[in-house]
């Protein structure tokens, strides 16, 4: 690991100046992926800004939804009272992602801004245009067993690996930003971007911006809800493919969808027209089947994540039938 | 409270006794290789190379030596010339059968993440930051990582090719190829992927220089004694100048079994330094430098006939090995020894890459053969519509077919049923694909499993103290099984002395001779020798007790109660105190030598079995596996400690779980190098994926292996269990994937 200072920020203006006046700086929430890459000598920041003593822990109830602190753990949210009533899909999601002890430290912001799982960028002696721009993609022609089937350029086609991202992606969550220019808001769906010519950029944050919350609205999606995870072992290992489910049904008609899914994409990819799809009909496998035909469309593998054409869909169909509890 | 019992019923071997060191593991108290505090310790890291095949033409260490706390900066360049190194032929021309990579000899790379050099600084960190700073240039070479691409390169092993008595010769029995004259014939190929050991414990040493002339290693290794030569060897010292200390190991798998390039950087870092050195590897560096279990491709040939007579099997196997040391293991064994069928052949080749050496990991060989042998049987009972239990049975033969010598025992048939009845076999279906739960297939499997009752060599010394306690020590290791606890509670039964007055120690090269652990053979060879040394100690003991025992045999004798006496009532006694002024006031003590009877092996064929069960479920839209139970039975002769034992086959089968479901390490042959090389991306089954394991034992001693009647159980714990989980999947879908490990991919594109 390189030598680096450390301070630890008290109010989020000093952190946000202080990131924002040094560029080889780095925030520093629970270190569960930042210090794995500093380890690995992926990520070589000078300065670390200790974040955890900000006011940003709480999870709240608004007037229209949940206020969730970018620094609430992914344990304390997923088991929180008002997220299991209100958007049990975000518990589920979180729950499904790392280990217990993982969990404990992960943060909410930290999770959403984890860097890609991609093995050619975790090692230094391989090439990689996310971590050296114009390093080729070690993926592209290489082990691409676990990489995108949608939105991927020729200069990078990582997944994005976060599970929480892709319940709040399909639960039209918003984040809540700081910065050197003031605060702002996003649209989860515009947070994280597609790889295009810049793969080394994850997000379309500025520099010095920190997240300060993330908001959940209310919505119909509280019964009947499915994060669907497919992954090699049991447990504590990232999504081959993942979806979020959600349905609002009328007696066994769709009165109104929502489905993401992860491990296909640079970013928590939504499945907008597939949701329109379902809208309307009635909750049985053929529409879930039709739904998952038109999330398909579009998608593109490589040599080896073939399976991806297959299982993405099933996963969708299955997850959909789980949501909707039809056997 | 155990010993208690053991002691009234007079049989410490069979209990469930917890381990000895149990409370030092959970507590912390227990020291492993890289925790010894030694004054003036300094730490190192080092730098691996990244082209798999080529030459160094330069290295920068500048920037590394001005680092803050660097010591040091070794290189080839620089490197102290290990003389055993030295007198090795032309590197250009490796002895056939090779030797160990030879660590900063010369500019040479021979695979990727090879060492070029070791930093030395005051902190761990400050090492491995340095370890960043050294730049090193390099002239590639085309180099050969791909399996498939070279496979036809596959050649006989030089062993074999000099010794027409190696086991690792093509095998003949009957007509060569002979399965082809069968009416119904299957042809099938096998691969699995290298498998990284993968212990919890890092690989670390401290090496450290005591003087010019003295050596002491803290290792991590299997074999004290072992390591103690080859680096006496290696540094031209009389083996008592070398001293390895390896008290506990925190897991091997066999990884242990072999001297490593980042051992030698550690004492050559000691030697440049003048001070101990610690070296601690990364998880990384795990995967790329000490050993595997290697890639293995193997086709059998099998035919049969209708009512499910086995008429031959041919069996094939090329093994992954580098390019400097020609690594073989037993893996067509068990396709000569397990079935009555008339015509058998076998043939074993090697394949050297450009990658580090592999070495033995648990169920060498065997684990890979069984993997291939025992679908291929699952494969042949499907296509003669029998059930693979009753199959087997059909092919089940009581002497060794291979040799042509009866088993010195076998009660393989006792396992079959047991392990059918625990694991409800009787609810699988002949036809794959009928039992479902919901989007769940269910499939049951079972795989057969086979490792030599091996037993060596070993000393060992005991020794009567003053507070009336047994001392007894041996040079073996303990990896994790217990050593320990078996040595105590034999030594115990040997005494008739509470297992709490009695301790063993081992993991020092000071200590008696003993062969390393590994292949299954400690209790045996180790147990045998604690054993003898006891008796030897109670002889002993009896010669100063004069006279009055006189007329006694020593197996009448027990040190109960704190004085020598007999078992039986009455007759002499005499207190330890007296016994120790006979003996000029000190300790008792003896060394005894114990070998394996050669007539015995002669004549008999020894071998433990072993057979595993499992229930999968193999989700139908996802391909995701699932194992819901297993059963393991075993005929491991005497079982001296359930508690332990039990341990060791669940081990084993959550082992065999990752075998057949997860393990599997990929390379990118473009650059020659290990994509996956994490725990995040390498996975091995977590506690979720670790069903309920069911063992038996069979609990039969063999009387012809050992006094004691033990046959070994480490390894029989995992050969069989990949075989069985991937039948089982056949068996709930219909699919039959020969390629591990299984993932939910493999699953949906079949
Ligand atoms: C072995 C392993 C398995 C895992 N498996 C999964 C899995 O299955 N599913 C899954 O979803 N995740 C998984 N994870 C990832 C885990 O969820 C993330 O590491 C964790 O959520 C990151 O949170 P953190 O608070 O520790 O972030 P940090 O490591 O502290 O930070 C991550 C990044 O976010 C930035 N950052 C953090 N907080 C803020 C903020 N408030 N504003 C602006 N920038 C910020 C940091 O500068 C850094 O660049 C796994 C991790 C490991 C190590
Ligand atoms: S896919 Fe992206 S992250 Fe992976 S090697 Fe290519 S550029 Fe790097």
């Amino acid at each position: 690991m390189n030598p680096f200072q450390y301070v630890r920020a008290t109010k989020a203006k000093a952190a946000i100046d202080a990131r924002a006046g040094d560029a080889t700086s780095q925030f520093i929430a629970g270190g569960t992926n930042l210090l794995d890459l500093m380890k690995r000598g992926v990520m070589t920041p000078q300065r670390l800004i200790d974040i955890n003593k900000l006011p940003f822990d709480k999870i709240e109830r608004q007037s229209n939804g949940l206020r969730i602190g970018a620094l609430a753990l992914n344990s304390t949210t997923a088991e929180d009272k008002q997220v299991l009533e209100r958007a049990p899909l975000l518990a589920q999601a979180l729950n499904a992602g790392a280990s217990a002890q993982l969990r404990n430290m992960a943060t909410v912001g930290g999770n959403m801004l984890q860097r890609t799982r991609c093995s050619y960028f975790y090692d230094p002696a391989m090439p990689c245009n996310k971590r050296e721009p114009g390093s080729g993609c070690g993926a592209l022609e290489g082990y691409n067993r676990m990489h995108a089937i949608f939105g991927f350029s020729d200069k990078c086609i990582a997944v994005h690996p976060s599970d929480m991202s892709v319940a709040l992606v399909a639960l039209d969550a918003a984040v809540l930003v700081s910065g050197p220019k003031g605060e702002r808001r996003l649209a989860f769906g515009d947070l994280h971007r597609l790889p295009g010519d810049e793969p080394q950029r994850d997000t379309n944050l500025e520099a010095g911006e920190l997240i300060t919350a993330v908001e959940v609205p209310d919505s119909p999606f509280t019964k009947h809800v499915h994060y669907l995870k497919v992954r090699e072992r049991a447990s504590y290992a990232f999504a081959l493919v993942s979806v979020a489910a959600a349905l609002s049904l009328d007696g066994n008609t769709i009165k109104d969808a929502r489905l993401a899914m992860g491990g296909v994409a640079h970013k928590p990819w939504r499945l907008t027209e597939a949701e329109k799809s379902l809208i309307g009909k009635p909750a049985t496998e053929a529409t879930f089947q039709e739904a998952a035909r038109v999330a398909m469309q579009g998608a593109k593998a490589f040599k080896h994540n073939q399976y991806k054409l297959k299982l993405a869909p099933n996963a969708i169909v299955q997850a959909l039938k789980n949501a909707a509890a039809v056997s | 409270m155990n010993n208690i019992a053991a002691l009234q019923d007079g049989k410490a071997v069979g209990d469930r006794m917890s381990r000895v060191d149990g409370r030092l593991k959970v507590t912390g108290g227990a020291k492993y290789s890289a925790e010894y505090e030694l004054p003036g310790l300094v730490h190192s890291a080092l730098v691996g190379s990244t082209i798999a095949k080529g030459r160094i033409t330069s290295i920068d260490t500048k920037a590394a030596e001005r680092a803050p706390g660097v010591l040091a900066v070794i290189t080839h360049l620089n490197s102290p010339k290990v003389p055993g190194f030295a007198a090795k032929s032309n590197p250009d021309e490796p002895p056939a059968i090779g030797q160990p990579l030879r660590v900063f000899h010369d500019e040479k790379i021979y695979f990727n993440d090879q060492p070029v050099a070791i930093v030395v600084a005051d902190t761990l960190e400050r090492a491995r930051h340095a370890a960043r700073l050294v730049k090193v240039q390099y002239v590639a070479e085309q180099h050969q990582t791909n399996f498939e691409a070279n496979k036809s390169k596959g050649f006989l092993p030089t062993q074999a090719k000099r010794n027409p008595k190696s086991a690792q010769n093509d095998y003949t029995r009957g007509q060569a190829d002979g399965y082809q004259a069968a009416p119904v014939k299957l042809e099938a190929e096998y691969v699995h992927e290298s498998e990284m050991h993968n212990p919890m414990e890092l690989q670390s040493i401290i090496a450290h220089w005591e003087a010019a002339d003295q050596l002491t290693v803290y290792d991590k290794v299997q074999a004290v004694k072992g390591t103690q030569r080859a680096f006496a060897k290696d540094w031209g010292l009389p083996e008592q100048n070398v001293k390895v200390i390896a008290t506990f190991v925190g897991g091997a798998f066999g990884n242990g079994l072999h001297n490593w390039p980042h051992e030698t950087a550690a004492i050559i870092a000691a030697k440049v330094t003048g001070k101990p050195v610690k070296l601690m590897l990364t998880r990384e560096q795990m995967f790329t430098m000490v050993g595997y279990r290697p890639k293995t491709w193997q086709r059998i040939q099998m035919g049969a006939t209708k009512d499910g007579k086995l008429v031959g099997i041919t069996h094939e196997s090329v093994g992954q090995t580098s390019t400097y040391e020609e690594f073989t293991e037993s893996t067509v064994q068990q396709t000569r020894m397990m079935y009555a069928a008339p015509n058998v052949s076998t043939r074993y080749r090697i394949l050297g890459l450009d990658v580090s050496t592999p070495i033995w990991m648990r169920g060498p060989g065997e684990a890979t053969g069984a993997f291939a042998l025992e679908s291929a049987i699952d494969e042949m009972a499907h296509l003669v519509g029998l059930d693979p239990l009753e199959f087997r049975l059909r092919n089940y033969t009581d002497s060794d077919p291979e040799k042509n010598k009866p088993w010195s025992t076998k009660y393989l048939k006792e396992c079959f049923q047991a392990g059918a009845e625990r694991i409800g076999w009787s609810k699988r279906q002949l036809q794959p694909g009928q039992l479902r739960e919901g989007d769940w297939l269910i499939g049951y499997g079972m795989g057969v499993g086979t490792f030599g009752a091996n037993r060596g060599t070993a000393k060992a010394r005991a020794a009567l103290l003053a507070d009336g306690s047994v001392l007894l020590q041996s040079a073996t290791t303990d990896i994790g099984p217990g050593t320990g606890t078996a040595m105590v509670q034999i030594a115990s039964d040997a005494l008739g002395l509470p297992t709490d007055k009695i301790r063993f120690e081992l993991g020092n090269s000071l200590f008696p001779q003993a062969p390393s652990q590994g292949g299954s053979s400690t209790v045996n060879t180790v147990g045998s020798a604690v054993n003898d040394a006891c008796l030897a100690l109670k002889k002993k003991l009896q010669e100063l007790g004069g006279a009055a025992f006189a007329n006694v045999q020593p197996e009448q004798l027990t040190l109960s109660g704190g004085q020598l006496g007999l078992k039986a009532n009455g007759g002499p006694r005499m207190s330890f105190a007296d016994l120790r002024k006979a003996n000029n006031g000190q300790d008792v003590e003896v060394t005894t030598e114990s070998k394996p009877s050669g007539d015995a092996r002669q004549n008999y064929s020894m071998y433990s079995f072993s057979v595993h069960f499992a229930e999968v479920r193999v989700h139908a839209m996802t391909g995701e596996v699932r194992v819901t139970k297993m059963v393991s039975c075993a005929d491991a002769g005497t079982i001296v400690n359930q508690k332990t034992a039990g341990s060791q086959m669940i081990g084993g089968a959550i082992g065999g779980i990752g075998m057949a479901l997860h393990e599997g390490a990929v390379m990118d042959d473009r650059f020659g190098r290990y994509v996956t090389k994490d725990l995040a991306d390498y996975h091995v089954p977590v506690h979720a994926d670790a069903p309920p394991v069911e063992v038996y034992f069979v609990n039969k001693p063999d009387p012809l292996v050992d006094a004691l009647g033990t046959k070994g159980i480490g390894e029989i714990a995992i050969i069989g269990v990949a075989p069985a989980i991937t039948n089982a999947i056949f068996n709930a879908t219909g699919k039959r994937i020969r390629e591990l490990p299984v993932t939910p991919d493999k699953v949906l594109l079949a």
